[in-house]
Protein backbone atom coordinates (compact mmCIF):
# COMPACT_ATOMS: atom_id res chain seq x y z
CA UNK A 1 0.00 0.00 0.00
CA UNK A 2 1.38 3.60 -0.84
CA UNK A 3 -1.39 5.94 0.05
CA UNK A 4 -0.90 10.09 -1.19
CA UNK A 5 -3.14 12.28 0.99
CA UNK A 6 -4.25 15.69 0.40
CA UNK A 7 -6.36 18.52 2.16
CA UNK A 8 -7.03 21.91 0.98
CA UNK A 9 -10.17 22.10 3.00
CA UNK A 10 -8.93 24.67 5.43
CA UNK A 11 -6.35 27.16 5.85
CA UNK A 12 -3.65 24.45 5.88
CA UNK A 13 -2.60 22.97 2.24
CA UNK A 14 -1.31 20.00 3.64
CA UNK A 15 0.33 16.26 1.95
CA UNK A 16 1.58 13.16 3.02
CA UNK A 17 2.58 9.50 1.82
CA UNK A 18 2.07 6.18 3.94
CA UNK A 19 3.34 2.89 3.02
CA UNK A 20 0.29 1.31 4.98
CA UNK A 21 2.54 1.00 7.93
CA UNK A 22 4.60 4.56 8.33
CA UNK A 23 4.08 8.46 7.22
CA UNK A 24 7.00 8.45 5.01
CA UNK A 25 6.83 12.02 4.19
CA UNK A 26 4.76 15.25 4.97
CA UNK A 27 4.04 18.75 3.92
CA UNK A 28 2.11 21.52 5.62
CA UNK A 29 1.67 24.94 4.86
CA UNK A 30 -1.07 27.67 5.95
CA UNK A 31 -1.85 30.09 3.38
CA UNK A 32 -5.98 30.43 2.96
CA UNK A 33 -5.02 31.97 -0.38
CA UNK A 34 -2.72 30.00 -2.49
CA UNK A 35 -4.34 26.62 -2.36
CA UNK A 36 -4.06 26.64 -6.25
CA UNK A 37 -0.35 27.48 -6.16
CA UNK A 38 0.80 25.51 -3.48
CA UNK A 39 -0.57 21.60 -3.52
CA UNK A 40 1.54 20.78 -6.35
CA UNK A 41 4.63 21.82 -5.48
CA UNK A 42 3.92 19.93 -1.97
CA UNK A 43 3.44 17.09 -3.70
CA UNK A 44 5.89 16.86 -5.50
CA UNK A 45 8.19 17.63 -2.51
CA UNK A 46 6.70 14.98 -0.42
CA UNK A 47 7.28 12.63 -3.08
CA UNK A 48 10.58 13.96 -3.76
CA UNK A 49 11.47 13.36 0.05
CA UNK A 50 10.13 9.71 -0.06
CA UNK A 51 12.22 8.97 -3.73
CA UNK A 52 9.03 7.83 -5.43
CA UNK A 53 7.34 8.72 -8.23
CA UNK A 54 3.50 8.99 -8.54
CA UNK A 55 2.69 5.84 -10.53
CA UNK A 56 4.32 4.22 -7.54
CA UNK A 57 0.77 5.27 -5.29
CA UNK A 58 -1.62 2.56 -5.34
CA UNK A 59 -4.35 4.88 -3.73
CA UNK A 60 -5.18 8.81 -3.35
CA UNK A 61 -7.03 9.97 0.10
CA UNK A 62 -8.46 13.79 0.02
CA UNK A 63 -9.93 15.47 2.62
CA UNK A 64 -14.29 16.43 1.78
CA UNK A 65 -14.28 19.25 3.90
CA UNK A 66 -16.31 20.50 5.30
CA UNK A 67 -14.22 23.59 4.12
CA UNK A 68 -14.48 27.33 2.20
CA UNK A 69 -15.99 26.09 -1.01
CA UNK A 70 -12.59 27.49 -3.47
CA UNK A 71 -9.71 25.94 -1.44
CA UNK A 72 -11.74 22.59 -0.46
CA UNK A 73 -12.22 22.01 -4.77
CA UNK A 74 -8.25 22.54 -5.47
CA UNK A 75 -8.01 19.30 -3.25
CA UNK A 76 -10.80 17.32 -4.49
CA UNK A 77 -10.32 18.08 -8.60
CA UNK A 78 -6.43 17.25 -7.85
CA UNK A 79 -6.89 13.88 -6.21
CA UNK A 80 -9.99 13.00 -8.84
CA UNK A 81 -7.28 13.72 -11.61
CA UNK A 82 -4.60 11.84 -10.46
CA UNK A 83 -7.13 8.81 -9.91
CA UNK A 84 -8.52 9.26 -13.20
CA UNK A 85 -4.50 9.47 -14.94
CA UNK A 86 -2.99 7.05 -12.35
CA UNK A 87 -6.08 4.45 -12.58
CA UNK A 88 -5.93 4.20 -9.00
CA UNK A 89 -8.62 4.13 -6.50
CA UNK A 90 -10.09 8.03 -4.63
CA UNK A 91 -10.56 7.79 -1.26
CA UNK A 92 -12.54 10.57 0.48
CA UNK A 93 -12.07 11.49 4.48
CA UNK A 94 -13.96 14.03 6.36
CA UNK A 95 -11.57 16.39 7.03
CA UNK A 96 -13.16 17.02 10.61
CA UNK A 97 -12.26 13.42 11.18
CA UNK A 98 -8.47 13.77 9.93
CA UNK A 99 -8.62 16.38 13.22
CA UNK A 100 -9.92 14.15 15.53
CA UNK A 101 -7.69 11.58 14.38
CA UNK A 102 -4.99 13.97 15.17
CA UNK A 103 -6.39 15.36 18.40
CA UNK A 104 -5.21 11.37 20.02
CA UNK A 105 -8.49 11.52 22.86
CA UNK A 106 -9.00 7.97 24.01
CA UNK A 107 -12.04 8.79 25.87
CA UNK A 108 -14.13 11.68 24.84
CA UNK A 109 -16.95 13.35 23.92
CA UNK A 110 -14.88 16.19 22.45
CA UNK A 111 -15.43 18.70 19.74
CA UNK A 112 -13.89 19.51 16.27
CA UNK A 113 -14.25 22.83 14.79
CA UNK A 114 -13.01 24.16 11.74
CA UNK A 115 -13.37 28.24 10.88
CA UNK A 116 -16.47 28.16 8.37
CA UNK A 117 -15.84 32.38 7.70
CA UNK A 118 -18.86 34.28 8.04
CA UNK A 119 -18.98 33.75 12.03
CA UNK A 120 -19.73 30.38 11.79
CA UNK A 121 -17.92 27.04 12.58
CA UNK A 122 -18.02 23.96 10.72
CA UNK A 123 -18.18 21.45 13.55
CA UNK A 124 -18.72 17.90 14.75
CA UNK A 125 -18.83 15.62 17.90
CA UNK A 126 -16.73 12.13 19.19
CA UNK A 127 -16.56 9.96 21.20
CA UNK A 128 -12.86 9.29 20.73
CA UNK A 129 -10.73 10.08 17.78
CA UNK A 130 -11.91 7.31 15.49
CA UNK A 131 -15.36 7.65 15.88
CA UNK A 132 -17.54 10.63 15.19
CA UNK A 133 -21.12 10.89 16.93
CA UNK A 134 -22.50 14.33 15.59
CA UNK A 135 -22.17 16.10 12.30
CA UNK A 136 -20.70 17.64 10.30
CA UNK A 137 -22.40 20.35 10.77
CA UNK A 138 -22.14 24.32 10.01
CA UNK A 139 -23.47 26.55 12.98
CA UNK A 140 -22.70 29.85 14.72
CA UNK A 141 -20.33 29.39 17.90
CA UNK A 142 -23.23 30.93 20.36
CA UNK A 143 -26.17 28.70 18.42
CA UNK A 144 -23.96 25.94 19.44
CA UNK A 145 -22.64 26.84 22.79
CA UNK A 146 -24.98 25.05 25.10
CA UNK A 147 -24.76 21.54 22.98
CA UNK A 148 -20.72 21.59 23.41
CA UNK A 149 -20.58 23.27 27.01
CA UNK A 150 -18.11 21.28 29.41
CA UNK A 151 -15.87 19.05 26.17
CA UNK A 152 -12.87 19.55 24.90
CA UNK A 153 -11.94 21.05 21.35
CA UNK A 154 -9.47 21.27 18.83
CA UNK A 155 -9.45 22.85 15.69
CA UNK A 156 -8.93 26.48 14.15
CA UNK A 157 -12.99 26.84 14.49
CA UNK A 158 -12.42 26.04 18.39
CA UNK A 159 -9.31 28.72 19.18
CA UNK A 160 -11.24 31.06 17.29
CA UNK A 161 -14.30 31.20 19.64
CA UNK A 162 -13.19 30.91 23.11
CA UNK A 163 -16.38 32.00 24.70
CA UNK A 164 -18.14 29.11 23.18
CA UNK A 165 -15.25 26.48 23.24
CA UNK A 166 -13.34 27.61 26.69
CA UNK A 167 -11.45 24.30 26.37
CA UNK A 168 -10.10 24.97 23.08
CA UNK A 169 -6.49 23.55 22.46
CA UNK A 170 -4.17 21.99 19.31
CA UNK A 171 -3.94 20.48 16.47
CA UNK A 172 -5.11 23.44 15.34
CA UNK A 173 -4.74 22.56 11.51
CA UNK A 174 -6.02 19.14 9.50
CA UNK A 175 -2.60 17.61 8.48
CA UNK A 176 -2.48 15.03 5.45
CA UNK A 177 -0.12 12.73 7.63
CA UNK A 178 -3.23 12.47 9.87
CA UNK A 179 -5.65 11.47 7.67
CA UNK A 180 -3.62 9.04 5.49
CA UNK A 181 -2.97 7.23 9.04
CA UNK A 182 -6.67 6.82 9.04
CA UNK A 183 -7.10 5.83 5.99
CA UNK A 184 -4.90 3.59 5.84
CA UNK A 185 -5.94 2.23 9.19
CA UNK A 186 -9.34 1.51 7.74
CA UNK A 187 -8.19 0.47 4.83
CA UNK A 188 -6.23 -2.35 6.41
CA UNK A 189 -9.24 -3.56 8.50
CA UNK A 190 -11.15 -3.56 4.79
CA UNK A 191 -13.86 -0.83 6.01
CA UNK A 192 -15.21 1.38 3.44
CA UNK A 193 -14.17 4.96 2.80
CA UNK A 194 -16.16 7.66 1.76
CA UNK A 195 -16.93 9.07 -1.51
CA UNK A 196 -14.59 11.64 -2.77
CA UNK A 197 -17.35 14.10 -2.90
CA UNK A 198 -17.45 18.00 -1.46
CA UNK A 199 -19.11 18.31 2.05
CA UNK A 200 -20.39 22.24 1.37
CA UNK A 201 -22.77 22.18 4.27
CA UNK A 202 -24.33 25.19 2.52
CA UNK A 203 -26.16 25.89 -0.83
CA UNK A 204 -24.32 28.36 -3.17
CA UNK A 205 -24.69 32.21 -3.09
CA UNK A 206 -27.37 32.84 -5.72
CA UNK A 207 -28.95 35.98 -5.17
CA UNK A 208 -31.92 35.59 -8.15
CA UNK A 209 -32.10 39.00 -9.50
CA UNK A 210 -35.13 40.88 -8.80
CA UNK A 211 -38.13 41.46 -10.90
CA UNK A 212 -36.88 43.22 -13.70
CA UNK A 213 -35.79 47.06 -12.53
CA UNK A 214 -36.92 49.53 -14.44
CA UNK A 215 -34.71 52.16 -15.50
CA UNK A 216 -36.59 55.34 -16.85
CA UNK A 217 -36.03 57.76 -13.91
CA UNK A 218 -39.05 58.93 -12.39
CA UNK B 1 7.81 16.61 -26.34
CA UNK B 2 7.35 16.98 -29.63
CA UNK B 3 9.24 18.26 -32.44
CA UNK B 4 8.59 21.37 -33.97
CA UNK B 5 8.37 19.83 -37.03
CA UNK B 6 5.41 17.19 -35.74
CA UNK B 7 2.13 18.21 -35.13
CA UNK B 8 1.91 18.67 -31.33
CA UNK B 9 -1.01 16.05 -29.86
CA UNK B 10 -2.52 18.59 -26.61
CA UNK B 11 -5.14 18.20 -24.65
CA UNK B 12 -7.06 21.65 -23.30
CA UNK B 13 -9.25 22.36 -20.58
CA UNK B 14 -11.57 25.45 -19.91
CA UNK B 15 -13.51 26.27 -17.07
CA UNK B 16 -13.47 30.33 -17.05
CA UNK B 17 -17.32 30.79 -17.09
CA UNK B 18 -19.93 28.31 -17.10
CA UNK B 19 -18.60 25.71 -19.71
CA UNK B 20 -16.53 22.55 -18.57
CA UNK B 21 -14.55 22.42 -22.10
CA UNK B 22 -11.67 19.58 -22.66
CA UNK B 23 -10.87 19.56 -26.29
CA UNK B 24 -8.02 17.29 -27.94
CA UNK B 25 -5.98 18.77 -31.17
CA UNK B 26 -3.12 17.33 -33.34
CA UNK B 27 -1.57 20.20 -34.47
CA UNK B 28 -4.38 22.92 -36.25
CA UNK B 29 -6.59 18.83 -36.57
CA UNK B 30 -9.76 18.65 -34.39
CA UNK B 31 -9.95 15.85 -32.86
CA UNK B 32 -12.65 15.97 -29.94
CA UNK B 33 -14.28 18.57 -28.80
CA UNK B 34 -16.16 17.50 -25.08
CA UNK B 35 -18.38 20.01 -23.31
CA UNK B 36 -20.47 20.08 -20.82
CA UNK B 37 -22.46 23.15 -19.54
CA UNK B 38 -24.22 23.95 -16.60
CA UNK B 39 -26.59 26.64 -18.35
CA UNK B 40 -29.99 25.02 -17.54
CA UNK B 41 -28.63 25.82 -13.71
CA UNK B 42 -27.88 29.02 -14.40
CA UNK B 43 -31.18 30.43 -16.52
CA UNK B 44 -33.23 31.26 -13.34
CA UNK B 45 -31.24 33.17 -11.89
CA UNK B 46 -30.54 35.19 -15.71
CA UNK B 47 -27.07 35.21 -15.24
CA UNK B 48 -23.78 32.82 -14.52
CA UNK B 49 -23.65 32.32 -10.55
CA UNK B 50 -20.06 31.74 -9.74
CA UNK B 51 -20.39 29.32 -7.17
CA UNK B 52 -22.70 26.97 -8.87
CA UNK B 53 -20.47 27.24 -12.00
CA UNK B 54 -17.16 26.39 -9.66
CA UNK B 55 -19.40 22.94 -8.14
CA UNK B 56 -20.53 22.07 -12.23
CA UNK B 57 -16.50 22.39 -13.20
CA UNK B 58 -15.80 19.93 -10.31
CA UNK B 59 -18.72 17.44 -10.90
CA UNK B 60 -18.11 17.08 -14.86
CA UNK B 61 -14.19 17.37 -15.23
CA UNK B 62 -13.02 13.64 -15.16
CA UNK B 63 -16.03 12.34 -17.09
CA UNK B 64 -15.76 15.21 -19.81
CA UNK B 65 -11.54 14.32 -19.95
CA UNK B 66 -13.06 10.75 -20.18
CA UNK B 67 -15.51 11.53 -23.49
CA UNK B 68 -12.64 13.85 -24.90
CA UNK B 69 -10.53 10.90 -25.16
CA UNK B 70 -12.91 9.01 -26.40
CA UNK B 71 -14.02 10.66 -29.40
CA UNK B 72 -10.52 11.44 -30.11
CA UNK B 73 -9.25 7.92 -29.77
CA UNK B 74 -6.41 8.26 -28.32
CA UNK B 75 -4.75 7.78 -24.96
CA UNK B 76 -3.54 9.83 -22.50
CA UNK B 77 0.53 8.68 -23.01
CA UNK B 78 0.24 10.16 -26.15
CA UNK B 79 -0.36 14.04 -25.40
CA UNK B 80 2.44 16.06 -25.76
CA UNK B 81 0.50 18.17 -23.57
CA UNK B 82 -1.94 19.71 -21.76
CA UNK B 83 -2.97 23.52 -21.57
CA UNK B 84 -5.77 25.39 -19.53
CA UNK B 85 -7.14 28.25 -19.55
CA UNK B 86 -5.08 30.60 -16.54
CA UNK B 87 -7.23 33.96 -17.17
CA UNK B 88 -9.23 35.79 -17.39
CA UNK B 89 -12.19 34.84 -15.94
CA UNK B 90 -14.03 33.72 -12.94
CA UNK B 91 -11.51 33.53 -10.04
CA UNK B 92 -13.03 30.22 -8.49
CA UNK B 93 -14.06 28.80 -11.97
CA UNK B 94 -10.74 28.76 -13.23
CA UNK B 95 -9.11 27.70 -10.47
CA UNK B 96 -10.93 24.02 -10.63
CA UNK B 97 -10.30 23.77 -14.60
CA UNK B 98 -6.20 24.76 -13.60
CA UNK B 99 -6.18 22.03 -10.60
CA UNK B 100 -7.02 19.40 -13.21
CA UNK B 101 -4.79 19.96 -15.44
CA UNK B 102 -1.99 20.35 -13.62
CA UNK B 103 -2.52 17.47 -11.55
CA UNK B 104 -3.00 15.52 -15.29
CA UNK B 105 0.12 16.90 -16.96
CA UNK B 106 1.53 15.90 -13.35
CA UNK B 107 0.30 12.67 -12.96
CA UNK B 108 1.17 11.95 -16.88
CA UNK B 109 4.44 14.01 -17.31
CA UNK B 110 3.70 15.91 -19.58
CA UNK B 111 4.74 19.72 -19.54
CA UNK B 112 1.98 22.14 -18.50
CA UNK B 113 0.36 25.33 -20.60
CA UNK B 114 -1.82 28.02 -18.69
CA UNK B 115 -2.95 30.21 -21.57
CA UNK B 116 -4.81 33.23 -21.88
CA UNK B 117 -8.71 32.82 -22.83
CA UNK B 118 -9.10 35.57 -25.24
CA UNK B 119 -5.70 34.52 -27.44
CA UNK B 120 -7.41 30.85 -27.51
CA UNK B 121 -10.50 32.40 -28.66
CA UNK B 122 -8.35 33.89 -31.85
CA UNK B 123 -6.76 30.68 -32.27
CA UNK B 124 -9.11 28.34 -32.32
CA UNK B 125 -10.06 29.67 -36.09
CA UNK B 126 -6.80 27.58 -37.09
CA UNK B 127 -9.06 24.22 -36.36
CA UNK B 128 -11.55 25.31 -38.77
CA UNK B 129 -9.28 27.43 -41.52
CA UNK B 130 -5.83 26.48 -40.98
CA UNK B 131 -3.29 28.69 -39.77
CA UNK B 132 -3.81 32.51 -38.69
CA UNK B 133 -2.44 34.63 -40.74
CA UNK B 134 -0.07 37.23 -39.98
CA UNK B 135 -1.12 39.41 -38.75
CA UNK B 136 -4.60 38.90 -37.72
CA UNK B 137 -6.95 41.28 -36.53
CA UNK B 138 -9.93 39.71 -34.58
CA UNK B 139 -12.66 40.89 -32.88
CA UNK B 140 -13.80 39.09 -29.38
CA UNK B 141 -17.89 39.30 -28.57
CA UNK B 142 -19.18 37.46 -26.01
CA UNK B 143 -21.04 37.46 -22.21
CA UNK B 144 -17.74 38.44 -21.00
CA UNK B 145 -15.85 40.65 -23.40
CA UNK B 146 -15.91 42.54 -26.16
CA UNK B 147 -12.09 43.54 -27.43
CA UNK B 148 -10.51 44.01 -30.99
CA UNK B 149 -7.30 42.75 -30.61
CA UNK B 150 -4.18 42.30 -33.11
CA UNK B 151 -1.86 39.87 -33.54
CA UNK B 152 1.11 39.14 -35.11
CA UNK B 153 1.86 35.88 -33.36
CA UNK B 154 -0.65 34.35 -31.42
CA UNK B 155 1.98 32.62 -29.09
CA UNK B 156 3.45 35.87 -28.17
CA UNK B 157 2.24 39.06 -29.49
CA UNK B 158 -1.62 40.41 -28.82
CA UNK B 159 -2.22 43.60 -28.97
CA UNK B 160 -5.08 45.43 -27.67
CA UNK B 161 -6.68 47.67 -29.64
CA UNK B 162 -10.27 48.25 -27.88
CA UNK B 163 -12.74 46.98 -25.45
CA UNK B 164 -15.79 47.95 -24.59
CA UNK B 165 -15.71 50.35 -21.38
CA UNK B 166 -18.71 49.40 -19.84
CA UNK B 167 -20.88 46.08 -20.73
CA UNK B 168 -19.79 43.09 -23.12
CA UNK B 169 -21.86 43.08 -26.11
CA UNK B 170 -23.81 39.98 -24.97
CA UNK B 171 -23.91 40.92 -21.77
CA UNK B 172 -26.59 43.69 -23.27
CA UNK B 173 -28.25 40.54 -25.29
CA UNK B 174 -29.15 39.14 -21.92
CA UNK B 175 -30.26 42.12 -20.50
CA UNK B 176 -32.37 43.11 -23.17
CA UNK B 177 -33.92 39.44 -23.32
CA UNK B 178 -35.18 39.61 -20.11
CA UNK B 179 -36.07 42.99 -20.71
CA UNK B 180 -38.95 41.62 -23.16
CA UNK B 181 -39.28 38.81 -21.09
CA UNK B 182 -37.73 36.20 -23.09
CA UNK B 183 -35.43 34.23 -21.10
CA UNK B 184 -31.50 33.55 -20.50
CA UNK B 185 -29.53 33.66 -22.39
CA UNK B 186 -30.17 35.95 -24.35
CA UNK B 187 -28.04 35.49 -27.51
CA UNK B 188 -29.62 33.16 -29.95
CA UNK B 189 -33.38 34.16 -28.74
CA UNK B 190 -32.73 37.86 -29.90
CA UNK B 191 -31.40 36.18 -33.08
CA UNK B 192 -34.35 34.49 -33.93
CA UNK B 193 -36.74 37.02 -33.01
CA UNK B 194 -34.95 39.93 -35.12
CA UNK B 195 -34.86 37.47 -38.11
CA UNK B 196 -38.32 38.35 -38.43
CA UNK B 197 -38.55 41.88 -37.47
CA UNK B 198 -37.52 45.41 -38.97
CA UNK B 199 -34.01 46.42 -38.27
CA UNK B 200 -34.60 49.74 -38.92
CA UNK B 201 -37.92 50.33 -37.40
CA UNK B 202 -35.94 51.91 -34.30
CA UNK B 203 -33.12 53.99 -34.27
CA UNK B 204 -31.26 52.93 -31.40
CA UNK B 205 -27.96 54.93 -30.41
CA UNK B 206 -24.31 53.55 -31.57
CA UNK B 207 -22.36 54.18 -28.62
CA UNK B 208 -18.93 55.57 -29.08
CA UNK B 209 -19.17 56.60 -32.69
CA UNK B 210 -19.00 60.09 -32.60
CA UNK B 211 -16.17 61.76 -34.34
CA UNK B 212 -14.38 62.69 -30.97
CA UNK B 213 -15.00 59.13 -30.00
CA UNK B 214 -12.16 56.18 -29.06
CA UNK B 215 -12.02 54.87 -32.62
CA UNK B 216 -12.03 51.43 -31.39
CA UNK B 217 -13.57 51.38 -27.86
CA UNK B 218 -17.14 50.03 -27.58
CA UNK B 219 -19.96 51.17 -25.03
CA UNK B 220 -23.28 48.99 -24.74
CA UNK B 221 -24.41 50.42 -21.42
CA UNK B 222 -26.45 53.50 -23.53
CA UNK B 223 -28.07 51.32 -26.12
CA UNK B 224 -29.43 49.15 -23.66
CA UNK B 225 -30.81 51.82 -21.49
CA UNK B 226 -32.36 53.70 -24.36
CA UNK B 227 -33.86 50.41 -25.28
CA UNK B 228 -35.43 49.53 -21.88
CA UNK B 229 -36.86 53.36 -21.72
CA UNK B 230 -38.08 52.52 -25.11
CA UNK B 231 -39.96 49.58 -24.20
CA UNK B 232 -40.98 50.88 -21.00
CA UNK B 233 -42.58 54.19 -22.84
CA UNK B 234 -44.40 51.63 -24.86
CA UNK B 235 -45.48 49.62 -21.68
CA UNK B 236 -46.87 52.45 -19.68
CA UNK B 237 -48.83 53.80 -22.85
CA UNK B 238 -50.51 50.29 -22.79
CA UNK B 239 -49.45 49.57 -26.43
CA UNK B 240 -48.51 46.13 -27.39
CA UNK B 241 -44.67 45.71 -27.73
CA UNK B 242 -43.67 45.39 -31.29
CA UNK B 243 -41.15 42.49 -29.92
CA UNK B 244 -39.21 41.24 -33.39
CA UNK B 245 -38.87 44.79 -34.15
CA UNK B 246 -37.47 46.07 -30.93
CA UNK B 247 -34.92 42.77 -31.05
CA UNK B 248 -34.07 43.85 -34.80
CA UNK B 249 -33.65 47.19 -34.37
CA UNK B 250 -31.39 46.45 -31.10
CA UNK B 251 -29.60 43.64 -32.91
CA UNK B 252 -28.73 46.16 -35.65
CA UNK B 253 -27.32 48.27 -33.57
CA UNK B 254 -25.09 46.28 -31.63
CA UNK B 255 -24.10 44.84 -34.93
CA UNK B 256 -23.14 47.83 -36.87
CA UNK B 257 -21.14 49.14 -34.60
CA UNK B 258 -18.85 46.33 -33.98
CA UNK B 259 -17.94 45.20 -37.78
CA UNK B 260 -17.87 49.37 -38.46
CA UNK B 261 -15.09 49.54 -35.61
CA UNK B 262 -13.72 46.35 -36.85
CA UNK B 263 -13.41 47.01 -40.48
CA UNK B 264 -11.67 50.71 -39.48
CA UNK B 265 -9.18 48.94 -37.45
CA UNK B 266 -8.26 46.51 -40.16
CA UNK B 267 -8.09 49.51 -43.07
CA UNK B 268 -5.87 51.81 -40.16
CA UNK B 269 -3.71 49.27 -39.45
CA UNK B 270 -3.39 47.67 -43.09
CA UNK B 271 -4.25 44.71 -41.87
CA UNK B 272 -6.42 42.07 -44.81
CA UNK B 273 -7.96 39.79 -42.62
CA UNK B 274 -10.66 39.66 -39.62
CA UNK B 275 -11.49 37.22 -37.42
CA UNK B 276 -14.43 36.78 -34.85
CA UNK B 277 -14.65 35.21 -32.32
CA UNK B 278 -16.89 34.64 -28.97
CA UNK B 279 -20.53 33.56 -28.31
CA UNK B 280 -22.15 36.42 -29.98
CA UNK B 281 -20.07 35.24 -33.28
CA UNK B 282 -22.77 32.75 -33.77
CA UNK B 283 -25.01 35.52 -33.85
CA UNK B 284 -26.32 35.79 -37.98
CA UNK B 285 -26.58 39.42 -38.10
CA UNK B 286 -23.05 39.83 -37.71
CA UNK B 287 -21.92 37.13 -39.39
CA UNK B 288 -23.76 38.16 -42.54
CA UNK B 289 -22.95 42.13 -41.66
CA UNK B 290 -19.41 41.95 -41.14
CA UNK B 291 -19.35 39.82 -44.21
CA UNK B 292 -20.40 42.06 -46.15
CA UNK B 293 -18.54 45.15 -45.05
CA UNK B 294 -15.32 42.95 -45.50
CA UNK B 295 -16.19 42.04 -49.22
CA UNK B 296 -16.23 46.10 -49.70
CA UNK B 297 -13.23 46.91 -48.10
CA UNK B 298 -11.24 43.66 -49.72
CA UNK B 299 -10.94 42.09 -46.46
CA UNK B 300 -10.99 38.15 -46.02
CA UNK B 301 -13.32 37.11 -43.12
CA UNK B 302 -12.76 34.51 -40.87
CA UNK B 303 -15.05 32.84 -38.35
CA UNK B 304 -15.41 29.41 -37.03
CA UNK B 305 -18.64 27.84 -36.66
CA UNK B 306 -20.43 28.77 -34.08
CA UNK B 307 -19.68 25.55 -31.73
CA UNK B 308 -16.09 26.29 -32.15
CA UNK B 309 -16.82 30.38 -31.00
CA UNK B 310 -18.97 30.04 -28.13
CA UNK B 311 -16.13 28.49 -24.56
CA UNK B 312 -15.18 25.21 -25.46
CA UNK B 313 -11.59 22.94 -24.67
CA UNK B 314 -10.69 22.95 -28.08
CA UNK B 315 -9.54 26.66 -28.26
CA UNK B 316 -7.15 26.29 -25.36
CA UNK B 317 -5.80 23.24 -27.06
CA UNK B 318 -5.47 24.75 -30.32
CA UNK B 319 -3.35 27.46 -28.61
CA UNK B 320 -1.36 24.92 -26.90
CA UNK B 321 -0.74 22.95 -29.26
CA UNK B 322 1.23 26.54 -30.93
CA UNK B 323 3.06 26.71 -27.81
CA UNK B 324 4.51 23.56 -28.30
CA UNK B 325 4.89 23.95 -31.90
CA UNK B 326 6.90 27.18 -31.52
CA UNK B 327 8.66 25.84 -28.37
CA UNK B 328 7.49 28.40 -26.07
CA UNK B 329 8.49 27.78 -22.39
CA UNK B 330 5.98 25.72 -20.13
CA UNK B 331 4.53 26.75 -17.08
CA UNK B 332 5.28 25.92 -13.60
CA UNK B 333 3.50 23.36 -11.34
CA UNK B 334 2.63 26.92 -8.81
CA UNK B 335 0.83 27.91 -12.10
CA UNK B 336 -2.39 29.76 -10.49
CA UNK B 337 -5.66 30.97 -11.89
CA UNK B 338 -5.19 34.48 -12.91
CA UNK B 339 -9.22 36.09 -13.16
CA UNK B 340 -7.49 38.88 -14.43
CA UNK B 341 -4.60 37.86 -16.47
CA UNK B 342 -3.99 40.72 -19.29
CA UNK B 343 -4.75 39.83 -22.72
CA UNK B 344 -1.11 40.68 -23.69
CA UNK B 345 -0.06 37.66 -21.88
CA UNK B 346 -0.87 34.74 -24.30
CA UNK B 347 0.47 32.06 -22.19
CA UNK B 348 1.84 31.98 -18.09
CA UNK B 349 5.75 30.67 -18.76
CA UNK B 350 7.35 29.29 -16.22
CA UNK B 351 10.85 30.46 -14.55
CA UNK B 352 11.61 26.49 -15.03
CA UNK B 353 12.13 26.06 -11.43
CA UNK B 354 9.29 26.02 -8.73
CA UNK B 355 9.94 29.15 -5.86
CA UNK B 356 9.91 28.97 -2.34
CA UNK B 357 7.92 31.72 -0.13
CA UNK B 358 8.88 33.09 2.39
CA UNK B 359 5.96 34.18 3.88
CA UNK B 360 4.96 30.62 4.08
CA UNK B 361 5.10 28.63 7.38
CA UNK B 362 6.00 25.02 6.55
CA UNK B 363 6.56 21.84 8.41
CA UNK B 364 7.86 18.48 8.03
CA UNK B 365 7.10 15.60 10.04
CA UNK B 366 7.98 12.24 9.81
CA UNK B 367 6.78 9.39 11.40
CA UNK B 368 4.19 11.63 13.43
CA UNK B 369 1.46 9.20 13.23
CA UNK B 370 3.34 5.71 13.02
ZN1 LIG C 1 -14.98 33.31 -23.89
Amino acid sequence: MLLLALDTATPAVTVALHDGTDVVASSGQVDARRHGELLLPAVDRVLAAAGVKLDAVTGIVVGTGPGPYTGLRVGLMTADTFGLALGVPVHGVCTLDGLAYAADIEKGPFVVATDARRKEVYWATYADSRTRLTGPAVDRPADIAERVAGLPAVGAGALLYPDTFPQAHEPEHVSAAALASLAAEKLAKGEELAEPRPLYLRRPDAQVPKNYKVVTPK
Amino acid sequence: MADSRDEPLVLGIETSCDETGVGIVRGTTLLADAVASSVDEHARFGGVVPEVASRAHLEAMVPTIDRALKEAGITARDLDGIAVTAGPGLAGALLVGVSAAKAYAYALGKPLYGVNHLASHICVDQLEHGPLPEPTMALLVSGGHSSLLLSSDITSDVRPMGATIDDAAGEAFDKIARVLNLGFPGGPVIDRYAREGDPTAIAFPRGLTGPRDPAYDFSFSGLKTAVARWIEAKRAAGEEVPVRDVAASFQEAVVDVLTRKAVRACKDEGVDHLMIGGGVAANSRLRALAQERCEAAGIRLRVPRPKLCTDNGAMVAALGAEMVARNRAASDWDLSADSSLPVTDPHVPGNGHSHDHDHVHEVSKENLYS
